[in-house]
C-alpha cells in the first residue's frame, strides 16, 4: 500500500510526502486540521491542506523568524506573537532569559489542542509561565494595543484564508500602534518564487513599507515550502538588522541553534536580483 | 407562510428542466448556450450561458405570463403578503416608475419627501405628475434627512386633497423609517394610495425585529431591491400590490418600458433568492443584525466616530431604525463621509456602499464573515490614528430645502439654455444635479438654482464626491430655463 500527501504548489507542480500514518484529522470552525508521520519529515501538520511544518525542517523556520530580531535588540523584553499555534515560535523565544512576557494570540484555538497532543516538539514550551494565551482574531487582538511590545512576530498561515487580514495595512497600521518607539515587526513573507506566492508577497511588502520607516527582506531555505525559498519581513522604527545586529552579545548568549548563525543573519538579507526587482515593482 | 409551497422555485426549475432536454436552438439569443462567445463562455462558465434563453412555451413570458412564472409570481406574493407581484428586470428604478406611472397622469399630484431616489423624480418628468414636497426632518448633528414627520404629511394630504398618492420610503438609505402604518391610514381616509420604495427594505419582509414592511403597513404598492440585501442578481426587482390596486393596469404601465427579453438569469435569482430567504430568511438576518451591531459597538469604541442606531428613534421623523446599516458618522474625526469612502477604497482596498458629507454607510448582508467586518473596524482605526484632524471649515448640514418653481416635466421639457455653474444663482433649472451614490438630487428640475445647493455643489466637489446628472460630463455648466 502506498499513502502519499500531496499539495499543489500550483495548478501545475505537486509536492508529494509518502505518509507512514494518519495521526489526526479533525475540522475546527476555521479549517481543516491533520497531522500524518512520515518516514522522511517525521510528524508533520497541515491546515486545509497547506503545509505548515514537518519536524524535520521546522527549526530552520522557527531560528529565522526568532533569532534575526532578537540579535538585533538583544534587550527586547516584551514580545506578542500573532498566529503560530504550534508553538514553535514560543519555544525559540523562551530561550531567551531576558524576555519577561509572551503573548501568543492564536485564532484557532483547535490548532493549539491538536498541536500540544501531537507535536510536542514545538508545543512543548507553551506552558512556560511568561507565556499567555488568546485565542481571537490577531487584528482585533492588536486593534485595541498601544505602545505595549518591544517585538511583534507574525507567524501567519498565507493570505488565501483565515490569514488573510494579517496581511492587510490596517494590521500593519495597527502593529506600528501597538510597539513601542523602538519596536520590531518580523512576519512570514510567503515565496517569491511561483506567481500567488510572489504577488501575496509583493504586495504584504507594499504595505509594510507604507507603515514602517525601515523595511527588509531576508531569506531562508525550507525544503517543504512551496519552491523551498522562503522569506521573511523585517520592519521596524528604529533598529536596521544589519548595522545594528548585536553580534558579540547575542554570541555569548551561547544559544545552540541548527541553522542560525550571526554570519548567516547578515547573509540572509542579501537577495537574488529577481526577488530584488520583484520587491520595487508595482501590485499586479 | 407555506413552508412547501416556498420550497418551490418555478422558473428555475423550468430552467433546469429546460437544460436537461437539449433542445436545438434556432431562436435568440445568437451566442446559443456560449457557443458563439468563447471569452464570454470562459468568462462567466458554461452553466451560466446555457440558461441564457429567451422566452418560449416551457418557460412562459414576463409581459404575459400564464405558466411558470405566474407561478413563481403567485409564491413571491405568499412571501411577501402582496396581492400580486411583478419579476422586475429593469432595476428597482423601474418599479418605482411603474408605482408612480400606474397611479399618476399628467398634472395628478404626488405627495413625496424630498429626499427620495432620482428614479422617482425621473418618474415626474415622464408621467408629467406634480410633487408636493414633505420637508424631511433633518438631524442636524449628522447632517442626514429623516423620515417624514406625521404632521407635515397630515398638512400636505389636507392642502391637497386632490392629490393621487404618498410616496415613503421605507427605510431610506441610512435606514430611518417613517410612520408607516399612520400615513398609509391618513392616506387612505382621503382617498390616496400608499407607494413604498423599499429598495432598502427587502429584509423587512424576512427577518425578526425589524420595522414594519409595506405590505404588513396595508400600502398599496411597494418596489422592493431584491438584489440589494436579498440577495439576487444586480438589476433584479420585485414591485408589489395589495388589494386596492388594478394589477392588470400596472402590468400594462411595466410594459410600456419593460425589455421585451427579460433575462432568464435575473428571473431565476428572483425566484431562487425569494426561496432563500422564505425558508432561512429569519436565521440570515439575525446574523447580519449581529455582525452590524458588532461593528457598531467597536466603532463607537474607537472612539471619534459615531455609528448610530436605534437610539436616534425619537417616535416622528425616526419612527424606526433598520439596525441591519451600519452607518457611521465622520464629521468628529475631521472627515467627510467621502474623504473616510475613498481612504477605504485607495488606502484599504475596503469597498463600502457610499460616503456623503457627514456619515458612510456600510452595507452587512448575508455574504459577510467577521474576518471582514474585522478588516473594516481596524481600518476606521488605523484612518483615525492617521488622519484625524480638527473639524473646524466641515460643512454641517445636508438637507436643502427646495424652491419649486415648475413641476419637473415642464422644467426638463421647457425652452431652456446652458450657462456656468457659477453664474447660474436665482435661475430655474432643467437638470438634475446629483451626488453618487446615494443618487439622491441635490438639485432637480424646476427648482430654483440658490447659494445654499451653490455652495452643497462646490464642496461636494472639492471633497472628491461624484457628482452626476447634467448634460456636461464635467457639471461646470448647467441648462437653465430662459426667461
Amino acid at each position: 500500500m502506498e499513502l502519499w500527501y500531496t499539495e499543489e504548489h500550483t495548478d501545475d507542480v505537486h509536492f508529494s510526502i509518502k505518509v507512514d500514518r494518519l495521526l489526526y484529522s479533525g475540522e475546527s470552525e476555521l479549517q481543516r486540521i491533520d497531522v500524518f508521520h512520515s518516514k522522511e519529515f517525521g510528524r508533520f501538520l497541515t491546515l486545509d491542506g497547506l503545509m505548515m511544518l514537518t519536524e524535520k525542517d521546522e527549526f530552520i523556520y522557527h531560528d529565522m523568524i526568532v533569532h534575526v530580531p532578537m540579535a538585533t535588540n538583544p534587550d527586547i523584553e516584551k514580545v506578542l506573537v500573532i498566529g503560530g499555534g504550534d508553538g514553535g515560535t514560543v519555544r525559540e523565544l523562551t530561550r531567551y532569559q531576558t524576555i519577561k512576557k509572551i503573548d501568543m494570540v492564536e485564532i484557532d484555538e483547535k490548532v493549539v489542542e491538536v498541536c500540544r497532543s501531537y507535536l510536542p516538539q514545538t508545543a512543548e514550551k507553551l506552558d512556560d509561565p511568561r507565556v499567555e494565551l488568546f485565542f481571537e482574531d490577531g487584528l482585533k487582538f492588536v486593534r485595541k494595543k498601544k505602545d505595549e511590545y518591544h517585538l511583534i512576530i507574525v507567524d501567519s498561515t498565507d493570505p488565501f484564508g483565515p490569514g488573510e487580514g494579517l496581511f492587510t495595512k490596517e494590521f500593519y497600521g495597527n502593529c506600528y500602534k501597538a510597539l513601542k518607539e523602538d519596536g520590531i515587526l518580523v512576519n512570514q513573507h510567503e515565496s517569491p518564487y511561483y506567481f500567488n506566492y510572489a504577488n501575496s508577497m509583493r504586495r504584504a511588502h507594499g504595505r509594510i513599507k507604507e507603515v514602517f520607516p525601515i523595511c527588509k527582506v531576508y531569506q531562508a531555505h525550507i525544503p517543504t515550502y512551496p519552491s523551498g525559498h522562503w522569506l521573511f519581513g523585517f520592519a521596524s522604527k528604529t533598529f536596521d538588522p544589519i548595522e545594528d545586529l548585536k553580534e558579540d552579545r547575542w554570541n555569548s548568549l551561547d544559544l545552540k541553534t541548527k541553522y542560525y548563525n550571526t554570519e548567516l543573519h547578515k547573509g540572509s538579507f542579501a537577495l537574488p536580483n529577481y526577488v530584488k526587482e520583484l520587491l520595487e515593482s508595482e501590485d499586479e | 407562510m407555506d413552508k412547501f409551497l416556498q420550497e418551490k422555485a418555478p422558473i428555475f426549475e423550468a430552467l433546469k428542466r429546460y437544460k436537461s432536454n437539449r433542445i436545438v436552438r434556432f431562436d435568440v439569443p445568437g451566442h446559443k448556450g456560449g457557443r458563439g462567445n468563447r471569452e464570454l463562455t470562459n468568462f462567466l462558465g458554461q452553466d451560466c450561458l446555457t440558461v441564457d434563453v429567451n422566452s418560449m412555451k416551457p418557460l412562459d413570458n414576463l409581459s404575459h405570463p400564464t405558466s411558470v412564472i405566474k407561478e413563481a409570481e403567485k409564491i413571491a406574493s405568499e412571501a411577501f403578503g402582496s396581492k400580486n407581484t411583478f419579476f422586475i428586470v429593469n432595476g428597482t428604478t423601474a418599479a418605482v416608475q411603474a408605482m408612480i406611472m400606474s397611479t399618476c397622469k399628467t398634472g395628478d399630484k404626488i405627495i413625496m419627501p424630498r429626499n427620495v431616489h432620482r428614479s422617482a423624480i425621473n418618474a415626474l418628468i415622464i408621467s408629467g405628475a406634480i410633487p408636493v414636497y414633505v420637508n424631511p426632518g433633518v438631524d442636524k448633528k449628522l447632517g442626514i434627512s429623516l423620515g417624514m414627520p406625521l404632521s407635515h404629511v397630515k398638512e400636505a394630504i389636507l392642502k391637497n386633497k386632490d392629490a393621487k398618492a404618498v410616496l415613503v420610503n421605507n427605510p431610506t438609505y441610512y435606514g430611518i423609517c417613517s410612520n408607516l402604518d399612520k400615513i398609509v391610514e391618513m392616506a387612505h381616509e382621503n382617498n390616496m394610495l400608499v407607494l413604498v420604495d423599499e429598495a432598502h427594505g427587502t429584509h423587512f419582509y424576512f427577518g425578526d425585529d425589524m420595522p414594519i414592511s409595506a405590505m404588513e403597513a396595508n400600502a398599496d404598492m411597494a418596489a422592493v431591491s431584491m438584489h440589494k440585501t436579498g440577495g439576487s442578481l444586480t438589476q433584479s426587482s420585485f414591485l408589489l400590490c395589495g388589494k386596492n390596486v388594478n394589477s392588470n393596469y400596472v402590468r400594462q404601465i411595466i410594459n410600456l418600458t419593460q425589455t421585451t427579453s427579460a433575462s432568464y438569469l435575473l428571473l431565476a435569482s428572483l425566484d431562487l433568492a425569494r426561496k432563500n430567504l422564505s425558508l432561512n430568511g429569519k436565521d440570515i438576518f439575525k446574523r447580519t443584525m449581529d455582525l452590524a451591531q458588532y461593528a457598531r459597538e467597536e466603532i463607537n469604541n474607537l472612539g471619534g466616530y459615531y455609528a448610530f442606531s436605534k437610539e436616534i428613534i425619537d417616535g416622528d421623523k425616526v419612527f424606526d431604525f433598520d439596525e441591519t446599516k451600519l452607518s457611521i458618522h465622520t464629521l468628529d474625526i475631521g472627515l467627510a463621509g467621502i474623504e473616510v469612502y475613498d481612504i477605504l477604497r485607495d488606502e484599504y482596498g475596503i469597498q463600502i456602499e457610499f460616503g456623503d458629507i457627514g456619515n458612510i454607510l456600510a452595507i452587512i448582508s448575508a455574504g459577510d464573515r467577521i474576518l471582514e467586518i474585522e478588516r473594516l473596524i481596524s481600518a476606521l482605526s488605523e484612518i483615525k490614528r492617521l488622519y484625524e484632524k480638527d473639524k473646524i471649515g466641515m460643512l454641517e448640514s445636508e438637507y436643502i430645502d427646495p424652491e419649486v418653481v415648475l413641476p419637473p416635466q415642464r422644467a426638463f421639457y421647457g425652452s431652456k439654455k446652458p450657462i456656468s455653474i457659477d453664474n447660474s444663482l436665482g435661475g430655474i433649472s432643467a437638470e438634475f444635479i446629483m451626488a453618487y451614490p446615494p443618487g439622491i438630487p441635490i438639485l432637480a428640475p424646476g427648482e430654483r438654482i440658490t447659494r445654499n445647493v451653490l455652495d452643497y455643489i462646490y464642496y461636494a466637489k472639492e471633497k472628491g464626491s461624484l457628482l452626476t446628472g447634467t448634460q456636461d460630463m464635467k457639471i461646470e455648466n448647467i441648462y437653465v430655463l430662459e426667461g
